[in-house]
């Protein structure tokens, strides 16, 4: 475990959150950065670095992973730190006002200002709707990932879903598993042709079992799982023996466990106030994708005007005492701590 | 050439609401949707990532193929129905006059 102490804490490394410790930083605030991803960057470096980007002032195109190098690299002289790969669960207000934040992995970060940048969310599994699934879960026969695949040896499993991520884990639990059920909705695969003909071919040879044209509608068992229902299409369905039922249809963002912090939401986007993008909690922030207001635009663009304005009103709550001066950057050379 | 189209969406009691959509502003089925204040997140902003923009078309005219990035999703959502669509990458065109669609996207 460790512990870190900083004026602001920034949960997202996204463009949004590098640029928020540019702006804390031409007030001489000090900025810890955290995002669940192991890289910096968020999405554009995540799902599109290699993406050209036309409405970035001063860039008539700059690709996606550029942008996020140019920003590290405008930061710098800032000296931010970072905890990459875990993401922030808790978050508790201290009697002296500050915060104290604790991540997936127990580090301690204590600070004055939290900004919540996250974007689009974190990343979670996708679940059917299948009655009563939620009963399963947390160990009990119903899992959305395979962490270690040494755990189902031996166990009957049906694994649902026409992905990558469906066809890998048939082909690797063909071997581990007692019986192994692949039930896919469709009648062709969309991953990867290779894994798709594999999967056919251990069917074919009896090391597992292919149920096209179906779906798991149903889940039995008296505290842990005992079977499934599988119904094919247009005909009646059937009850299969199942240790675990895995389905594997993807993931869908989700705010995760910033939706029990107490903070006002709206349709999944943390509801600000627009003078400065503070939100229902007094010395926390929410700029950029995550936050909603009325008129609101998902742009880099628009969160870098958020982050501008966010950093002047923190820096009330980080220098109570010192009257704030506007500066511009031309006025003192290349900007620095 | 129509600048404006008539949309419906029709809502689980089978009601068909009409929505005008301009067609000369380049805009997608996702963002008349989103400015017509329907529940739709497209949480991920029109890049084919998200699924929050899912709809069915119950009644459309013939439609440019799925890319292969759209297909993708639509493969991994378990409520999939032979008419979904992404209706971030459907681009409203005058063809789409009278085209009925249902909200598809869980939350």
């Amino acid at each position: 475990m460790s512990t870190i102490s900083t004026d602001i804490c920034i949960i997202g490394a996204g463009p949004v959150g590098l640029f928020a410790v540019f702006e804390a930083g031409l007030l001489k605030m000090k900025c810890h950065v955290v995002d669940a991803l192991p890289q910096v960057g968020g999405q554009l470096s995540e799902i599109y670095p290699k993406k050209p980007i036309y409405d970035i002032p001063g860039y008539p195109m700059v690709l996606a992973g550029d942008l996020v190098q140019n920003l590290m690299q405008q930061i710098e002289p800032f000296h931010p730190t970072f905890t990459l790969g875990e993401r922030v669960e808790e978050i508790e207000k201290l009697e002296d006002g500050s915060f104290k934040l604790i991540t997936t992995d127990k580090t301690e970060i204590t600070c004055k200002v939290v900004v919540i940048a996250g974007g689009l969310g974190s990343f979670e599994p996708r679940k059917p709707a299948i009655e009563n699934l939620e009963n399963f879960e947390g160990g009990k026969g119903v899992a959305y990932m395979v962490k270690d695949p040494e755990f189902f040896r031996d166990k009957r499993i049906v694994l649902a879903g026409g992905g990558d991520s469906a066809l890998d884990w048939a082909i690797y639990l063909a071997d581990v598993a007692k019986e192994l059920t692949l039930v896919h909705r469709g009648t062709t695969f969309r991953g990867a042709p290779e894994s798709a003909a594999k999967v056919s071919s251990l069917a074919e040879e009896g090391h597992m079992k292919l149920l096209l044209k179906s779906n798991v509608t149903q889940v039995h068992g008296n505290g842990q799982l005992e079977s499934v229902t599988i119904s094919p299409d247009g005909a009646e369905g059937y009850q299969v023996e199942a240790d675990y039922f895995i389905p594997l249809f993807g993931l869908v963002p989700k705010l995760g466990p910033l939706e029990n912090w107490g903070l006002e939401l709206e349709k999944s986007a943390i509801v600000v106030n627009t003078v400065d993008y503070s939100t229902n909690i007094p010395g926390v922030y929410a700029i950029g994708d995550i936050n909603t207001y009325p008129g609101k635009l998902k742009l880099i663009l628009c969160g870098f005007h958020e982050a501008a304005l966010m950093a002047q009103s923190a820096y009330s709550i980080v220098y109570p005492d010192k009257k704030f001066v506007l500066k511009y950057t031309t006025v003192n050379g290349v900007p620095t701590m | 050439m129509q600048d404006e189209i008539t949309l419906y969406v029709e809502n689980e009691a089978g009601e068909r609401i009409a929505v005008p959509a301009p067609t000369d502003m380049g805009l997608s089925l996702m963002e008349v949707l989103k400015a017509n204040e329907f529940d739709i997140l497209a949480t991920c902003g029109g890049m084919a990532l998200c699924a929050t923009c899912h709809v069915e078309l119950v009644q459309a005219p013939e439609l440019p193929e799925a890319s292969d990035d759209e297909l993708y999703m639509l493969e991994n959502l378990p409520n999939l129905r032979e008419g979904s669509r992404l209706s971030c990458q459907i681009k409203i065109t005058p063809d789409l006059d009278g085209t009925v669609i249902r909200l598809m996207a869980d939350h």
